[in-house]
């Protein structure tokens, strides 16, 4: 178990090596043995990149998705930190209102996705909409535990040498919350994106949601995989955006 | 003073449980918002107990419970046993977690379509998504339980002259279990949902095949009491699964 004798490569060598060995074994088992109309290699999927990406049809629906997303996550993200320090700040908001939001955040959104629809239509509001309703409750429910973390002896401190509401606000409890306020756009932006894909998959006109459900209806695997890849791109994007952020923000915070 | 304000907590979650209801009510009074948008509640909770006599739902629960209990232990067993086989070396994890941490941030229910082409609109596609969902929170939490008991414990069995047998079953597990209790619970949950969300999109039957007809039917009076249904089968899920948490928990110390 000790032995001073280093791995051969760095982890991260080590991990790229995995990842191409199972894009290999993908190639090959494809090659082999897969129905084409099911399953593509790999390096058909990368051919099909430039095909999408030349097709205005597609490039609008990835822009279609990005602002569905975009919209979706300022809204929780404004609306959640809003109720999230509302409800939190006050201890008996926080026994009376948390346990009624934790209520609505356990309910399956997945069944009330045709009320969506019903209600919104089948364009880009709808997707907003139920993208909003799963990015709110993480921004939510992480604020008020941002809160719960704030040490009451500096709330005595600051109150104990005059400081008014607006001071222990901007000075006390906005930077405490800072590392929270992170993590719950990072929770947030998955559960987001996870709603309006969702959406997009059960009924729409447009997105990246439709577009998989066409390309997978029509038997094209190569473009559904290329398709696939550039949404996750997106996503590992998005996240190691509020990854970072929520890194350089606690930093001082553990220090 | 403790008892008093835990009473006004739960007088205002009444007023709020009375205040929807009240407004549901008297939105859809003759003149408010159309029944087809949403229906009066007393129609609603009517079709809640038909459910059980001649509109009979045991079907549709029976072939969701049925796809979630598949997928709940696919995942187990493939997520605890890949977990406890990378969490062996240190090296491993160093290499796949960051490698399994990155595929979970991507929205795997894109997959779906793909799915539904590999194993049809019954079951299979919802178990396969159910079983991709709920996989990666059970096999991170699994390796973050055992790759990360404290180096102490273990040199001390180590140095007590604990076998491997003896060092896993008796040191490792313990001190990983919550950690890996804690993964399983939310594959659990994550597992139902997505089961529900595959349902919506397209399939044969199911608790989420029944609200989707009912809307393209524009039955929303039916459709608002299967929802019911299905919520109060999600809040029972999680009520159980949260207590088998907790028994697990305290049955291990």
């Amino acid at each position: 178990m000790n032995g001073r004798r280093g791995p051969i490569m760095s982890p991260g060598m080590a991990r790229l090596v995995v990842i191409i060995a199972l894009l290999v074994i993908w190639e090959v088992g494809a090659r082999l043995y897969a129905d084409p109309l099911f399953l593509c290699p790999p390096s058909q999927a990368v051919v099909a990149l430039p095909r999408i990406f030349s097709d205005p049809k597609i490039i609008h629906a990835i822009w279609v998705t990005i602002y569905e997303v975009f919209v979706a996550f300022v809204l929780s993200v404004s609306f959640g930190m809003t109720i999230g320090l509302i409800v939190g700040l006050q201890g008996f908001t926080k026994k009376a209102i948390l346990p009624v939001i934790l209520l609505l955040y356990s309910i399956p959104q997945a069944t009330v996705l045709p009320l969506f629809i019903l209600s919104f239509g089948i364009g880009p509001a709808a997707k907003i909409a139920f993208g909003l309703s799963h990015g709110i409750f993480p921004v939510i429910v992480t604020t008020v535990g941002g809160v719960q973390n704030l040490r009451p002896s500096l709330l005595t401190a600051a109150r104990s040498m005059g400081a008014n509401r607006w001071q222990i606000f901007t000075s006390i409890v906005f930077p405490h919350m800072i590392p929270s306020f992170f993590t719950g756009m990072r929770l947030g932006m998955t559960l987001v994106l996870l709603g309006v894909l969702l959406a997009e998959l059960y009924v729409s006109t447009a997105g990246i949601g439709f577009y998989t459900r066409l390309f997978a209806e029509s038997f094209a695997p190569p473009d559904l995989f290329a398709l696939i890849a550039v949404l996750a791109a997106i996503a590992v994007t998005l996240n190691e955006i509020c990854r970072m952020g929520e890194r350089r923000f606690s930093r001082w915070h553990n220090g | 003073m403790k008892k008093p304000s835990r009473l006004a907590a739960h007088l205002v979650q009444l007023g709020i449980l009375v205040a929807v209801l009240g407004a549901w009510y008297w939105a859809t009074l003759p003149g408010g918002i159309n029944h087809l948008l949403l229906p009066p509640p007393i129609p609603v909770f009517e079709g809640f107990w038909v459910l059980f006599t001649a509109d009979s739902i045991w079907p549709d629960l029976l072939v969701t419970v049925r796809e979630w209990v598949t997928a709940v232990l696919l995942a187990s067993v493939s997520g605890c046993t890949l977990g406890y086989l990378i969490s062996r070396s240190g090296y491993a994890v160093r290499v796949f977690d960051p490698l399994l941490a990155g595929l979970y941030s991507i929205p795997a229910i894109l997959l779906f379509p793909l799915y539904l082409l590999f194993f049809g609109l019954g079951p299979g596609s919802k178990i396969a998504i159910g079983t991709t969902i709920a996989f990666f929170p059970i096999v991170l939490n699994t390796i973050a339980g055992l790759a990360y008991v404290d180096k102490a414990y273990i040199t001390a069995a180590r140095s007590m002259g604990a076998s491997d047998f003896q060092l896993f079953w008796s040191v490792m597990l313990p001190a990983a279990f919550p950690v890996v209790l804690t993964g399983l619970r939310i594959g659990c949950i994550v597992a139902f949902l997505s089961i529900l969300g595959g349902e919506t999109i397209s399939s044969l039957a199911g608790l989420g095949h029944r609200i989707v007809s009912l809307a393209e039917n524009m039955e929303t009076s039916r459709m608002f009491s299967n929802i019911l249904f299905a919520v109060l089968i999600a809040i029972v899920i999680n009520v159980i699964v949260t207590f088998a948490e907790a028994r697990g928990r305290r049955g291990m110390q």
